[in-house]
Parts: structure tokens; C-alpha cells; sequence
């Protein structure tokens, strides 16, 4: 089996999100960036399946160089090479185009996404891929198997789960729950340094959006303490005053 | 002009697809047109209609929600009704369809949307972004456009019209993929769709401890949550694990007990409307992201709450 793994580079969850420039660009100084925890779960599935039906997981991600260490964290856990498209990652649309670019001169059994990146949270990225292939995509997975030349699949949907089962080539989306992220060690640290990290140009595509300012949540006012021995209290104010609740 | 996909949820319209309905007519200025794949139940057209949709379209032929199906036939249907512009509400079923809908109509495609456009120089949308830690202002280039909204971020406008239904049928093609099996959480409220939500973290010290909690969101007609740590150890579904890793929410009330307030939880939680925090420590991270505090033991607060739930 081929696996490409789609991974994007994002701020480590504990950074405070700020701008720069009055507000048109996102402040990266002094952040933190780590492989998008959903990609995580993608990453070690890919590795899971590999290791029990044999073939290889691919990384690729759309980046500029300063990718590259991250990239060779994906390496570390175990990805057998990467690629790395060399281009601003502009919007979603974009990074899906020149993905299926590589997949389409390449070839793959099974492409895995996150569900979301924790960074533009587009949600968009596996099934973008699935049309711009004409291959079947699978959202939010929270289980993902492969039995008889056939991907099996449980996934979350709005109130439940649903199984569900796909031909080959197939796109999905890692949702927690899909596994336990793997940690590099050691010994896959020291591997990643000599495995194949390929570098390649960007296709032009149509400009789809333009992000122009950034805003940061408003901070609130200073909270409102009511005393524990009267608690019952809350309810009253936010039924009479706050009219939040019935 | 402007349409809406009307995620068809076993016959009915949900109040998600209503926000669609209401922010299309108010960035057309009149009435839109709805598609939806399935026959909705009699009456809910009638809903639509209320909030601005003067033309259902029902796609008929597809037996089960299949991505590439769904999304090949509504972009057909989009293209057949001249439709530029598509609303859709993001839930789970629009990620998997609103993506392959862009790249059928070649739209340009923004999710996590949660006010209205400003269309004075192009069309440029406020979606949510960093999750939950920031917005972004973005402009969409294309000529068509999508707009994946986020629930109970827009409101629901009347805009009473006359509806009329025309069925167009897809025709056969075999789906790539198959159900076999659906499982759903029968009676509860889903998260995202919750008004009020009560949510608790490991400051309940085990799993035996929720029914004080789901005692409580049953008077609130609240759905639950809880903190990762909780799911992680198992002792709540990880579909009720909201944060940056989790699930975003954002309803009209989020009531937080036991639960510290890292900044990978509050990412999840703080665009709700009203938070309560609820912590016996004076200094958890929560009372600074909250509207009202309460200081003390949860096994201590939680009878009392219930009780005064109940007294009405
Ligand atoms: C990559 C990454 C992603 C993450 N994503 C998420 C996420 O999406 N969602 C998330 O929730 N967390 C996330 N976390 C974890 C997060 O950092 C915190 O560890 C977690 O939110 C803490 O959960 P908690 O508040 O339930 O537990 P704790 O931190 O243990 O806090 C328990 C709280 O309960 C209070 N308490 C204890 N006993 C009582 C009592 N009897 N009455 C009242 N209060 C009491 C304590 O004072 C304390 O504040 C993430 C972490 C990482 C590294």
C-alpha cells in the first residue's frame, strides 16, 4: 500500500495568538510550531497500516523551508520520505491543488488528512482532494482499516457514528480518537536525518481568496462572583437577568 | 443569485439550515432558492419559507449520503438554477460536500463563517480561525462563492414567503462507498446544536460523579461536554471533548465545572455567549475567561443548582 500523508505546520496549542502589521499577519515570533495534532493521528494510522499490510507512508506538505524540521519530526515517528511543495500555503484551495498535483503524477492507495488544521481550521483539505481526484473522501474517522482491497471506515456524523466501507484509492480525515499519536525516539530521530526530504516548485492555480486583517476575541469583563453557600443564585440570574435560560 | 443547501436530517430542516435560509435572503435582498437531496417531511418547506426561501429544489434518486454523489448532483442542480452564491450551515455532512461543491462549480469556498459578508468593495467574510483564538477577514475572488456558516452565529430573519416544490431526479450511478452501520445518540441534544451546555473536567473525580451533571442539563435542557483529559481516560464519549482538539462551540451558555480553563479549552469555548465558571480554586485560568464565578466545591454547588433548576 502507498500512503501519503497530507501534514501542515502549525503554532504549538499553548501559543497566544497575535497579529503584527496592524493586524494583517499573524505574529510568528518566537512560536512554537509542531505537526498539526490532527495529521498526528494520520501520520501514525498511516504507519499502523503499513506495518500490518505492508508498503510505505509518504508526508507531503506545502511550506517554505522553515517547514523543513517539522517535516523531519513526521520523518522521526516514521514516514518512510516527504516532499515538501515549495510555496506559501495561501488558503486551503491551494494547498489541495498542488497536492493532487504530486498524487496524480504519483499515485497513491490512500491519502489521510487531519480533519482540520488547529491554525485556519478550513476543514477542507480531504474533501477538496476527493473531488479534485474523483476518488471517494471520508470525513472525521475515528476508525480506518483496509480488508480485502477495500478501506473500512468509522466515522463521526451530527449525532453519531456510521461504518462505512470504500474502494481504493480513497481520501480521508483523521478525527481524535483515530489512535495514539506516536512519539519519535531515539533511533527514528537518527534515521530521519538521511531519509528522502524532496523538495519540488508549486503549479500556478486561480487565486481563490485574500485574508486582509486579523482580529483577536475580545477580552471580557471582569467575571461576576457568587457566593458558594448561595449558589443557587446562578439560576435566578440568569433566568431574571442574563434571560439566557428558560 | 443566491441559494442554500438544505441538509436534509431525516425528513426535517434543522435550525442550522434556518440560519442558511436568513443569511442568504439578507445578502440577496429577497428571496433564494433551497436544494436539498430527499423528500423533507410535510410541513418543513414551510419553514424555509418563513426565512426567505421562495423555491425548494429536491433531489431525488440517492438513497444514502455518499460525498461525491451528493456533491456531483447538487452542483448540477446549482449550475441548472443559475446559482453564484451557496449558504450552507457547517455541520459534518457540509464539510463533506461544501469542498467537492467548490471545485464542481469552481467557487471560491470559506468555512467557520460567522457574520454576515460586507459586500461594499468585493465580498469579504469573518470566519474564525487559530481555533477560537482569532478572526480573519477574508475575500473571496471568484466569481461564485461559498459560505459555510457556522451554527448559532447568525440570527434567524422572517421574511415570510410563498414557497413552490420542483423535483428533478439524479440519474443511476453506483456509489463508491457503502453504510454498513449507523448508530446515534438517540434523544440527546448534539453539542454543536446546543443553546446551553454543561460541561465538567476532572474536578468530578470519576464518572460516577456526571449524574449531578447530566441531572443538571436535563433541567437546562443543556447538552454535555467535558475537558480532554476526561475523554481521554474514558470517562465521557470523546465526542463530548470540546477545545482546540476537540469540538468548537459557541451556545448561548457554557456552564464549566471542574475544569481548570488551559488555553487549549478555552479555544474551544470562549465565542459562547455567557460563561460560568464553577472551580474550588480561587486561581484557575477559567474566572478570567468567564461572565460569572462561583468559588467552591463542585459535590457542594451542583445540588444546589439543581435544586434551584427545579424550583420554578
Ligand atoms: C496538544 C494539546 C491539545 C489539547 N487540547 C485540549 C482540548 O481540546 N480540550 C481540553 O479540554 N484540553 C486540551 N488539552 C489539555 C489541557 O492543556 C488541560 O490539560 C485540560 O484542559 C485540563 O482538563 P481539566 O481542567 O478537566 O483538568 P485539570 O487541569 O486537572 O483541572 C481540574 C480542575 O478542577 C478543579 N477541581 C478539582 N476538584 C474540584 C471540586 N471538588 N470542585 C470544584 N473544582 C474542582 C481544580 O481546581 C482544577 O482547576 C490539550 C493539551 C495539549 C498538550
Amino acid at each position: 500500500m502507498k500512503i501519503l500523508v497530507c501534514m501542515s505546520v502549525v503554532p504549538d496549542t499553548t501559543t497566544k495568538i497575535t497579529f503584527t502589521d496592524n493586524n494583517t499577519q499573524f505574529n510568528s515570533q518566537g512560536v512554537q510550531f509542531i505537526i498539526n495534532p490532527y495529521d498526528e493521528l494520520s501520520l501514525t494510522k498511516a504507519l499502523e497500516l503499513t506495518e500490518k499490510n505492508g508498503g510505505t507512508v509518504t508526508v507531503a506538505t506545502v511550506g517554505l523551508a522553515d517547514a523543513d524540521a517539522v517535516i523531519r519530526k513526521a520523518l522521526a515517528i516514521g514516514a518512510n520520505d516527504a516532499i515538501r511543495i515549495n510555496a506559501e500555503p495561501k488558503d486551503g484551495q491551494f494547498v489541495a491543488e498542488q497536492i493532487a498535483e504530486h498524487i496524480k503524477a504519483n499515485g497513491y492507495d490512500m491519502v489521510l488528512t487531519g480533519r482540520e488544521s488547529i491554525d485556519y481550521n478550513g476543514g477542507q483539505m480531504c474533501s477538496l482532494l476527493g473531488a479534485l481526484l474523483s476518488w471517494p473522501s471520508v470525513n472525521v474517522c475515528t476508525q480506518i482499516d483496509v480488508q480485502d482491497g477495500k478501506a473500512i471506515f468509522e466515522r463521526d456524523i451530527d449525532g453519531g457514528r456510521q461504518n462505512i466501507s470504500s474502494s481504493l484509492p480513497v481520501v480521508a480525515s483523521a478525527q481524535k480518537d483515530l489512535c495514539e499519536p506516536r512519539i519519535p525516539n531515539m533511533k527514528g530521530i537518527m534515521a530521519a536525518r538521511t531519509k528522502p526530504l524532496l523538495v519540488i516548485e508549486a503549479v500556478s492555480v486561480e487565486n481563490s481568496s485574500t485574508y486582509s486583517l486579523f482580529e483577536s476575541p475580545q477580552a471580557k469583563q471582569a467575571v461576576r462572583l457568587i457566593d458558594a453557600s448561595q449558589a443557587g443564585q446562578l439560576i435566578d440570574i440568569l433566568r431574571n437577568e442574563a434571560k439566557i435560560i428558560a | 443569485m443566491t441559494g442554500i443547501y438544505a441538509e436534509n436530517s431525516e425528513g426535517i430542516f434543522k435550525k442550522s439550515v434556518l440560519e442558511a435560509a436568513s443569511y442568504a435572503s439578507k445578502i440577496q435582498n429577497g428571496p433564494v432558492t433551497a436544494i436539498c437531496v430527499g423528500k423533507p417531511k410535510d410541513g418543513e418547506a414551510d419553514k424555509l419559507a418563513k426565512y426567505g426561501v421562495n423555491k425548494l429544489i429536491v433531489i431525488e434518486g440517492l438513497d444514502f449520503f455518499d460525498a461525491q454523489l451528493y456533491a456531483n448532483a447538487v452542483t448540477k442542480t446549482i449550475e441548472n438554477s443559475g446559482i453564484k452564491t451557496l449558504v450552507i450551515a457547517n455541520t459534518y455532512e457540509a464539510k463533506s460536500i461544501a469542498p467537492r461543491i467548490a471545485v464542481g462549480m469552481n467557487a471560491s469556498l470559506a468555512t467557520n463563517v460567522i457574520a454576515y459578508p460586507d459586500m461594499s468593495n468585493g465580498f469579504t467574510v469573518k470566519r474564525g480561525v487559530f481555533s477560537g483564538k482569532g478572526f480573519a477577514y477574508v475575500k473571496l475572488e471568484k466569481a461564485n462563492k461559498i459560505v459555510a456558516i457556522t451554527p448559532n452565529s447568525t440570527d434567524l430573519i422572517e421574511n415570510n414567503q410563498s414557497i413552490s416544490i420542483e423535483n428533478t431526479a439524479t440519474e443511476q450511478i453506483n456509489a463508491s462507498t457503502q453504510i454498513l452501520s449507523t448508530s446515534k445518540s438517540a434523544g440527546k441534544i448534539p453539542l454543536t446544536e446546543a443553546e446551553v451546555v454543561v460541561s465538567a473536567g476532572r474536578g468530578m473525580k470519576g464518572p460516577e460523579n456526571w449524574i449531578m451533571v447530566e441531572e443538571l442539563a436535563d433541567l437546562l435542557g443543556a447538552a454535555t461536554a467535558c475537558s480532554k483529559p476526561v475523554s481521554d481516560m474514558g470517562w465521557r464519549p470523546h465526542n463530548e471533548h470540546v477545545g482546540q482538539t476537540g469540538i468548537t462551540i459557541k451556545p448561548n451558555l457554557y456552564i464549566a465545572i471542574g475544569i481548570s480553563g488551559a488555553i487549549q479549552h478555552l479555544a474551544g469555548v470562549s465565542s459562547s455567549k455567557i460563561i460560568v465558571a464553577i472551580n474550588k480554586d480561587p486561581e484557575a485560568p477559567f474566572f478570567k475567561a468567564a461572565d460569572y464565578g462561583i468559588v467552591g466545591d463542585a459535590f457542594e454547588i451542583l445540588p444546589q443548582l439543581i435544586q434551584a433548576a427545579k424550583n420554578r
